[in-house]
């Protein structure tokens, strides 16, 4: 049996991408347009690129928001993408103050536009572990400390509670939260669907967890 | 990072090459295939030309889109002969994540704020055509390096910056398609002059150009000829980058 995974088309990302990694995984992606759709999934994934404002709007006027949480707390896992992996936080700071899904506690705020790193971030980078956090059980157990991904973004996901940042990247004197985690919900602010083989490693990973 | 990026210029459902973007010669075999090759040598994106660029032929370009990106897990760019939002939309759809536009940036440079609003400036890439004048300027051309403009490339630069683009691919025609060596001067003024990167193509042959054109302050080099015909690899390009101290991605990841 193929894994039924779930990705959630608001109308803002790059979906085929998404789909044929997981299509060259192995897996059976389905694109999710309502949120009774949700059901039927083993895992679910929220891409998405585009301004934090447009994103929530279009999720809570197709009525995404109670099926997402519902999803959550069902145990099963969940990946958020760049915008989709932003939007799980409490509020968003881009063009106005937004309400997020608040799965996970904390602000999405601008990148420093006054480092030697040019804004929007586009751009292949490192990822490393956070102080003492371990890799194991997670989307990142298969791969190694300062591997490079490909970053497209001008926010990032600043959680509150620091036990959620699964992976840290420097931006000049930032260091900000690359990846995020909290029990099944896992965000990634690079695009392993763009990354190369490390990239659907990480993804083939998230279908075996 | 600096980025190495795989050109293919199509014509149909074919690869081709020119020199001085003219000339066009057909390459065997399927540009899929080559794209393949490139990223497992460890591209970092790949950038796909509609030299023809009429849109008739449109078909073939998607179905070279959707083939690749079936199989290659980086950055797409598409360029050639995208007149309107509708073509971005048509584009970004078949499966890239960017495109590139040359004559109607130069034509009618609203466009490049259209796309920048509509789909944000890191899918923006202008994509500039220089060719050095007698006493040492850079004048932008346009149309496959077919019809020639008074226009400025320092200013066009700066110009689409602000217009909203995210990156600027720069082609030398007077180096394109030579294997001469990159255009460092032209590198340098138009790096010096705007704050988003830029993409250094034309006249690319050994790794050496890699780290010349990136010391002139390029962001990335899009390579073709020198690719197709087996001149360098990617490979080998990234190991002299490495030795030298370049920040690159790894050929291992």
């Amino acid at each position: 049996m193929k894994t039924n995974v779930g990705i959630i088309d608001y109308e803002m990302g790059n979906l085929l991408s998404l789909s044929r990694a997981f299509i060259h995984l192995n897996a059976n992606p389905i694109i999710i347009k309502t949120p009774e759709e949700i059901k039927e999934i083993d895992i679910l994934v929220l891409p998405g690129v585009g301004a934090f404002p447009d994103g929530m709007n279009m999720i809570n006027s197709k009525f995404f928001p109670s099926a997402i949480s519902e999803y959550v707390k069902s145990g099963k896992n969940f990946m958020g993408i760049c915008l989709g992996m932003q939007m799980l936080l409490s509020k968003g700071f881009e063009h106005r103050e937004t309400d997020g899904l608040n799965i996970i506690q904390g602000d999405v705020i601008p990148l420093p536009t006054d480092s030697e790193f040019k804004v929007p971030n586009i751009n292949w980078h490192e990822i490393m572990k956070p102080n003492e956090h371990q890799w194991n059980h997670t989307i990142l157990q298969n791969t190694k400390e300062l591997t490079n991904f490909y970053f497209v973004h001008s926010f990032y996901a600043n959680p509150s509670n620091k036990a959620d940042v699964l992976a840290e990247t420097n931006f000049g004197n930032l260091r900000f939260a690359s990846a995020i985690k909290k029990d099944n919900v896992f965000g990634t602010q690079f695009h392993p669907e763009k990354s190369g083989a490390q990239g659907l490693k990480i993804l083939e990973t998230l279908l075996k967890l | 990072m600096k980025r190495v990026i795989a050109r293919l210029d199509i014509k149909g459902n074919r690869l081709i090459k020119g020199i001085h973007l003219e000339g066009w010669r057909f390459l065997n075999g399927d540009p899929n295939d080559y794209c393949k090759k490139y990223y497992f040598d460890g591209a970092d994106e790949i950038l796909y030309v509609d030299a023809v660029a009429s849109l008739y032929n449109r078909d073939s370009l998607k179905d070279i889109i959707r083939k690749t990106t079936e199989n290659v897990f980086v950055p797409l760019t598409v360029g050639g002969g995208i007149r309107t939002i509708e073509d971005v939309t048509e584009i970004l759809r078949s499966g890239a994540d960017k495109v590139a536009i040359c004559t109607q940036a130069v034509k009618t440079p609203e466009l490049i704020s259209k796309v920048a609003d509509k789909f944000g400036a890191q899918c923006m890439v202008v994509s500039i055509q220089a060719k050095k004048t007698q006493n040492g300027n850079y004048k932008v051309w346009y149309d496959v390096a077919r019809e020639k403009t008074e226009i400025d490339v320092v200013e066009f630069a700066k110009k689409v910056e602000e217009l909203g683009a995210g990156e600027i691919l720069l082609t030398s025609i007077d180096q394109e398609g030579t294997g001469k060596g990159m255009d460092e001067t032209l590198i340098k003024i138009v790096t010096d002059a705007t704050r988003i990167p830029v993409i250094a193509c034309g006249g690319f042959m050994k790794p050496e150009d890699f780290k010349l054109a990136v010391d002139s302050g390029a962001d990335a080099v899009a390579i073709a000829k020198a690719l197709h015909y087996n001149h360098t690899n990617i490979f080998d390009i990234k190991s002299f980058a490495a030795s030298n101290g370049i920040n690159v991605r790894k050929n291992e990841d």
